[in-house]
């Protein structure tokens, strides 16, 4: 049998999508389904005085319409919406029911809801009902929030909800900027992003009035969190909530929340004993999902005179939006391990202050804190080689961990413990795939000729904390759950093998790399292995699908459950072969005798006969359903090195990315196909913040461009073809070896391309632009250092 | 209003609103729910089918325009069990990855060769211009068109 681990396996889950087969929420339809319409307030933050209904009442195929006072009247919640991340002991979290009673605190924020037969008659409804309104002074950004001049909620004094602080050594800290030969200041702002997954969410519940239980379908990455979240929060018993999450259209952290609609849906069905739906428009997903990023940073640095890093310090405000949702303030804290970057630094501190704004609540977006964190220690690592004199590459190679060569479990001083890492390579190889001598003589030349097209080359190296996570180190961080994850191998009679997991996929193929797992393990065939997933009834036991942990801890459970299978068949067989356990060979699916090389069992046979049960071990339970739950140790730390070629129109402003070059280490890799894909897809999204994306509000708290009209989600047109390659580290943080590579691309890219612009425009003066890096945001900045000049 | 449309290969008709979108009409009355709705302003692509042989996006036209037309959707494309050479090339160079805009975006592909049956990779760009993705960073988007014209 050929190896099947490594091998670029094509995906067991395309035929049914490529032929429309696959049902996502929106395609489910159930008898007798009501629709939901929100009606959403106009105004980011207002009182709401008062509802008039009627009018949509006598709307055709309206069953009801409910004002958010009269819900909470019919008892339908027993708690408000959850945070499930109280970062510190005093965060302040206003309480955030579904529907919004007497003051709203964003655009689109719920305030009554319609009942209809279709779709169609649900969004006529809403328009007819009327809400008198009160505007109250908005907080329409971060900056306002600092300031105070305006409360978000008007009943608090001020917007902060908490400090959060990661110090381990202060003083050290102070010593390192007291002797510092250089020092260098970043100020970042990490613009607003709403994450677009291409299918907007969507909801089907469905009351089983016989059975006294409720399925609610929805497009989520967490049906596992959403069905504890549920029962919690509305009272009806957990036992009497299934979550199935069918065909799920991409989520990249947006689907991993628990949403008003959720909660309207599952609790109006179990009320009314009619199955309820919604599903979001794309310009409607600008409110009723959460965005992402929305952070100002500063990041100081200090070095000694070559370059050699001191300390680092760092500062954020970050927005959480007009509430705390499921990991709101969480996310910062994610990314505070990550500010020391690749490097070895003796002394870090990080601070955070989270705030309320009149906006969309802010919520996990790929990489959740982390592109974030690299995007600054990235951008300062360039302005602390330009201050010394060298290039990018030689102030990472002065500092990077473990010089650059291998290491394994190295304590770093943001606190964590890097599982492996091995630094120096990586950036050799993608410096050569770029060309860097050929780049930079490109680049001279074109700046000796004074052309209008200014060559720019970014260099980002990563590092990633994934395999989200121990769940002793959640509990050190105040997460209200832990991180393992659960997986059951289960030997059908006929030997064909049943898998059950309790990661959610939404695009990352892991019906796939789940059943290359197992046929490595077991010697089997590929397809011959099924994989159950995103269903509580099916699979009760998980904890989801986010943070680069479905391999990492998911597929390490499934490969650890295969232990166990490979164990009890060892103990069937030897009993069946008269054999010693110990002299049992297990290859390529075949238990043999050694030194006998014609005896032996295939373990679909032994499958065979733990189901018949009638020739087993004294006291063995009959069958072969092996489950692990696997709790990590450690995180996974991925690494690598990005290139952005960049082309600068001085002209226009305009910039392209002519080339991109990424080399990412993963650690050892299931199926190469599949991890490309997500890096090539990670690094689109790092590189639309980077230069198209960003949700723009005004002082109002309105968001200008909800719609794909405004906000510019790149097309094919936008971006290269993208040269991959890897270095191999395996993890020590699981008997895979496996590290994680959802994010990687998120993480590397923005760095990259806004590097790559700040060289081509050095020769102007320029050391820093905002994202994203718009025609006419570059063009500023040139014709401002210009004047400057 | 009354209508009726060929729709991979059958002939259907049925009595809708007059509003009724065709991507609506296509999904909740005839089922037919391979069609997806990514956005609300027709930028996105993933409602496109083809209309007498163009791409089409099918939340910008109402059912009731194609009253008498050839409709072809992604359950279309197949014939006799077997998958259409660009939903292989999809598959064999991993140009999918949710899904969700993959029917748009082979019934724009299709397409795309059918008026340009050699393109270049940046006429394979620029053809598949309306048609958003979010996973896959269009790389193997790209690679599978190119390999599908051969």
């Amino acid at each position: 049998m050929t190896a099947v681990m490594g091998s670029p396996r094509l995906r067991k889950e395309d035929p049914a999508l490529l032929t429309g087969e696959n049902k996502f929420v929106d395609d489910i339809q159930a008898v007798g389904q009501l629709w939901m319409g929100m009606v959403r307030s106009p105004f980011a933050h207002a009182k709401v005085n008062g509802i008039n209904a009627e009018p949509a009442k006598s709307m055709p195929g309206v069953y009801a319409v409910y004002t958010g006072a009269e819900l909470m009247d019919m008892g339908l919640w027993a708690a408000p919406l959850p945070c499930a991340w109280p970062v510190t002991p005093d965060m302040v979290n206003p309480p955030h029911y579904p529907v919004a009673t007497d003051e709203v605190h964003h655009v689109g924020e719920i305030v009554a809801v319609v009942l209809a037969d279709s779709r169609y008659e649900a969004a006529d409804a809403v328009e007819k009902v009327e809400v008198d309104y009160a505007e109250l002074p908005a907080v329409g950004s971060v900056e306002a929030a600092l300031t105070d001049a305006a409360t978000a909620h008007s009943d608090h004094a001020t917007n902060k909800a908490f400090t959060w602080a990661l110090e381990p050594n202060p003083d050290g800290v102070n010593d390192a900027f007291a002797n510092a030969a250089h020092t260098v200041t970043g100020e970042f702002l990490q613009q607003r992003l709403i994450p677009a997954a291409m299918e907007p969410r969507g909801v089907l519940a469905i009351p089983s009035p016989h059975g006294g239980d409720i399925t609610m379908y929805t497009s989520t990455q967490v049906p596992h969190i959403l069905k504890v979240m549920m029962a919690a929060t509305t009272g009806i018993s957990e036992a009497k909530i299934r979550i199935i999450a069918p065909a799920v259209g991409g989520g990249f952290g947006a689907k991993l929340n628990v949403n008003p609609d959720e909660s309207l849906a599952l609790t109006l069905a179990n009320k009314l004993g009619r199955p309820v739906r919604w599903t979001e428009t794309r310009t409607e997903a600008a409110f009723s999902t959460h965005q992402g990023r929305g952070q100002r940073q500063k990041i100081e640095v200090a070095a000694d005179a070559d370059g050699k890093l001191l300390g680092v310090r760092v500062h954020l405000d970050a927005d959480m939006g007009a509430y705390m949702m499921l990991i709101t303030p969480g996310v910062p804290l994610l990314g505070s391990f990550l500010y020391t970057g690749v490097y070895d630094v003796p002394a870090f501190g990080f601070t955070c202050d989270g705030w309320f704004t009149n906006l969309t609540p802010t919520d996990a977006y790929r990489g959740a804190g982390r592109p974030e964190a690299s995007y600054a220690i990235e951008r300062a690592m360039d302005m602390l080689a330009q201050k010394v004199g060298i290039t990018p590459e030689e102030v990472r190679r002065r500092n990077y961990l473990g010089g650059g060569d291998a290491f394994e479990n190295l304590d770093v001083a943001s606190t964590l413990t890097f599982d492996s890492g091995h630094y120096g390579p990586n950036l050799d190889m993608a410096l050569n795939m770029a060309k860097i001598a050929d780049l930079r003589a490109e680049q001279q030349r074109r700046r000796d000729a004074g052309e209008s097209k200014q060559l720019g080359i970014g260099l980002c190296t990563y590092v990633e904390i994934c395999g989200l996570a121990p769940s002793r180190a959640l509990a050190g961080l105040a997460y209200g759950a832990g991180g393992w994850e659960a997986g059951t191998v289960r030997m059908l009679p006929t030997g064909k093998v049943e898998v059950v997991t309790g990661s959610t996929p939404h695009g990352q193929g892991h019906e796939t790399s789940w059943s290359m797992i197992v046929a490595d393990k077991l010697g089997v065939d590929p397809d011959d292995v099924e994989v159950l997933h995103s269903d509580t009834a099916i699979s009760p036991l998980g904890l989801d699908t986010y943070g680069s942990r479905s391999l990492a801890v998911g597929g390490v459970a499934i490969s650890m459950a295969c232990d166990k299978v490979i164990d009890k068949a060892r103990l069937i067989a030897a009993h069946q072969l008269e054999a010693n356990p110990d002299d049992l060979e297990f290859e390529s699916g075949r238990f043999g005798v050694k030194g006998s090389p014609d005896k032996g069992l295939l373990i679909q046979e032994v499958a065979y006969g733990a189901f018949t049960a009638h020739n087993l071990p004294d006291g063995m339970e009959p069958n072969i359903n092996e489950q692990m739950v696997f709790d990590p140790p450690n995180f996974a730390f991925p690494f690598g090195t990005h290139v952005a070629v960049v082309e600068v129109d001085e002209n226009t402003g305009e910039t392209t990315l002519l080339d991109y070059i990424a080399v990412d280490d993963c650690g050892n890799q299931v199926n190469p196909l599949i991890v490309e894909g997500q890096v090539h897809g990670g690094i689109v999204q790092g590189v639309a913040q980077a230069l198209f994306e960003g949700a723009e509000y005004d002082e109002d708290g309105q968001c200008k461009n909800p719609s794909f009209l405004d906000y510019l989600v790149p097309s094919a047109m936008e971006v290269p073809s993208i040269k991959t390659d890897y270095t191999y580290t395996p993890s020590t943080s699981n008997p895979m070896g496996v590290k994680g590579v959802g994010e990687a691309g998120t993480i590397g890219s923005a760095a990259a391309v806004i590097n790559g612009i700040c060289d081509a425009l050095s020769p102007y003066g320029v050391s820093d632009i905002e994202m994203p890096a718009s025609p006419m945001r570059v063009w500023k900045t040139i014709q401002d250092a210009k004047a400057g000049a | 209003m009354q209508i009726q449309m060929n729709v991979n290969g059958a002939d259907r008709s049925a009595d809708i609103e007059a509003r009724t979108l065709l991507v609506h009409f296509l999904r909740e009355d005839l089922g037919l729910t391979g069609t997806n709705v990514g956005c609300d302003t027709s930028s996105c692509g993933a409602c496109t089918v083809h209309v007498n042989g163009e791409s089409v996006k099918s939340c910008t036209m109402l059912a009731v325009s194609a009253n008498g037309e050839t409709v072809t959707t992604i359950e279309g494309l197949a014939s006799g069990g077997e998958m259409h050479p660009m939903q292989t090339s999809f598959m064999e160079n991993h140009g999918l990855q949710c899904g969700y805009c993959t029917p748009g975006m082979v019934m724009a592909s299709v397409s795309l060769l059918k008026e340009n049956p050699n393109p270049s990779e940046a006429e394979v760009r620029e053809g598949l211009e309306g048609n958003l993705c979010r996973c896959t960073g269009y790389h193997n988007i790209v690679k599978a068109v190119l390999a599908a014209a051969g």
